[in-house]
């Protein structure tokens, strides 16, 4: 097989799953496509164990959330192929009532912190991790601090209020 | 895949004796975890049973700051992530955002570049191997090499004025041209270093005590390590050859000629190597960007690119145009691609990557760090088990996670 370009990887995604992926863009030249949570782990797989693909390295996972779209908060996968050198970006799109998603430590060790990072900042739930509790912040809080309504300074604040400062 | 053993089904059951578990609170401010780590060991005799590890204490919200600053005061959060060598966080921010706006810099700005990334690298690794040899109970490489280190940061002091967090270079190139006593003193720096280090190697590399304490100590194989998405000289020292300079060049590091070290075992002792490696390689690549800054034009320190770098002062005062540029870049009027991009760059931990999104505003919308210490330590409890208390401490060393880096 020749050099994996971007055309041919998704190609051969679609060839495998159909509508189920969808193609998004290719900004700055990383193929990014979506899938739904009920795949992910079967287009995570595929990716990994495909003798030509050969995706073995998981770079990173993370969240995003876009407070206008009706399922807000996004789950992407950032996936490398050290053989071809290609990378490729995955999102699952997930509505804030229902923030579950399986969890990708069956298929590589290092998604255990990552997902446990996500978990922590936007409370994705990782169905079958195997240990998912808040890894940064402390265990006592209630929110998930990166979520867009959660304003960057703690709003219980009452030192900074402008009647202290005559104003 | 490498399973790491568990105590309790490799050794034979004492019954006789007591065998009640031992709980040990190691850190989050013991001495020998050169930082903020807490781990929680139960311990039978020295020999660690289980671990967990507790992260966080100095995590100081990075990426929700971020998301409030314009991208040129998000510099100086990079610095506070591995701040031991913050110049390659600089410039890896730099070059994503870079990336983003679609500017290319100068050669002589790529060059200039990689010589303050590679500085920031041997500085890195003198103070990990240096520490590691003290954990051994060397304390004389340790103070060998750190002198080195203090040159290096003089070399930071006269390209940006900073020593540890350095805030160096702006979008676009540097905020201003390396001087002649800059120049002079990386010379010397090449010059002077190289002994040192057949110094520090030949006080080590053949050392029994350290050979003893090092070799076959937290071996990982190549599987574990991509398998917990490892990276930077920890992977390399398993045998994987990935170099985020040699994969995916920025900063014009394909105009060089440099090896990429591996190891084979994975153990402390081959981490060791490598990093000694690294830093050879890495004055290399400092003595080919010298030679290469000697053919540019010596005047050019910086893009043109007048929306994002701001122009100097006295022409702000006394020119119409640099005045409405310095308006606009201080006050955030300047438009930018809507889009997302991810960089990653070597950082001296391994891949440090920056996932940004960006809404056309003048903060991102999201900024995510790789830390290459977060994940690298996520093995470190695994890989404890059924280690001597001993081994693990120096396991940790080796592994170099810098607490900045690893809460973010």
């Amino acid at each position: 097989m020749g050099a994996l370009n971007n055309e041919t990887l998704l190609q051969k995604i679609q060839e495998r799953f159909h509508e189920q992926v969808t193609f998004i863009a290719e900004p700055y030249g990383l193929l990014t496509v979506e899938t739904s949570r009920e795949n992910i782990i079967d287009v995570l797989s595929f990716l990994k164990a495909d003798a030509e693909l050969q995706f073995i390295y998981l770079t990173d996972i993370t969240a995003i959330q876009y407070s206008e779209q009706e399922k807000s908060i996004g789950v992407i996968y950032h996936l490398h192929s050290l053989v071809h050198n290609v990378r490729i970006r995955i999102k699952v799109f997930l509505s804030e009532q229902d923030l579950n998603i399986p969890s990708a430590t069956v298929l590589w060790h290092g998604a255990n912190w990552m997902e446990r990072e996500t978990y922590d900042f936007f409370g994705v739930n990782f169905d079958g991790h195997p240990d998912l509790r808040r890894i940064l912040n402390v265990d006592d809080m209630t929110v998930f601090p990166m979520r867009k309504e959660y304003p960057l300074e703690d709003p219980n604040r009452v030192d900074k209020k402008d009647f202290y400062f005559g104003r | 895949m490498q399973n790491f053993p568990s105590i309790l089904t490799n050794t034979p059951q004492t019954a006789d004796l007591n065998t009640e578990l031992s709980t040990l609170n190691l850190g989050p401010t013991h001495p020998a975890t050169h930082g903020v780590f807490q781990n929680v060991l139960q311990l039978d005799g020295e020999r660690i049973v289980s671990g967990v590890s507790t992260i966080g204490y100095i995590h100081r919200a990075f990426e929700k700051i971020a998301e409030h600053r314009p991208f040129y005061q998000i510099t100086p959060l990079t610095d506070r992530l591995n701040y031991c060598s913050a110049p390659i966080n600089n410039m890896g921010w730099h070059m994503t955002v870079e990336k983003l706006l679609g500017i290319t810099t100068p050669k002589r700005v790529d060059y200039m570049r990689v010589i303050i990334m590679e500085l920031a690298r041997i500085a890195d690794h003198i103070i990990c191997n240096g520490v590691l040899g003290v954990d051994t109970g060397a304390f004389t490489g340790f103070l060998y090499m750190m002198e080195y280190r203090e040159a290096i940061y003089e070399i930071y002091e006269e390209v940006c004025g900073s020593r540890l967090t350095t805030n160096v270079g702006r979008l676009g190139g540097f905020e201003r041209n390396f001087n002649e006593i800059a120049f002079t003193k990386i010379r010397k720096f090449l010059d002077d270093f190289p002994k040192v280090l057949a110094e520090f190697e030949s006080l080590f590399n053949r050392n029994r005590i350290f050979i003893d304490r090092t070799k076959g100590v937290a071996p990982v194989t190549a599987e574990a390590a991509l398998s917990y998405s490892w990276s930077g000289p920890i992977l390399r020292a398993t045998g994987v050859d990935y170099d985020v300079r040699a994969m995916n060049p920025y900063s014009s590091y394909e105009d060089f000629d440099f090896e990429v070290p591996v190891g084979t075992t994975g153990d402390v002792y081959d981490r060791f190597l490598v990093r000694n490696e690294e830093m050879k390689q890495s004055m290399r690549m400092i003595e080919q960007a010298l030679e290469k800054i000697a053919k540019e034009d010596p005047t050019i320190f910086h893009a043109d690119v007048p929306e994002f770098y701001l122009p100097p002062k006295e022409e702000v005062y006394n020119n119409m145009e640099a005045l409405i540029y310095h308006f606009k870049i201080v006050m955030g009027e300047i438009e930018t691609p809507v889009g997302e991009v991810y960089h990653s760059v070597e950082g001296a931990n391994g891949e440090l990557g920056f996932y940004l999104v960006n809404d056309g505003g003048r903060s991102p919308y999201r900024l995510h760090f790789r830390r290459p210490s977060f994940i690298n330590y996520s093995m470190y409890a695994d890989m404890s088990r059924g280690m001597l208390l001993s081994d693990a401490i120096i396991n940790m060393s080796s592994l170099n996670v810098i607490a900045g880096e690893l809460d973010a």
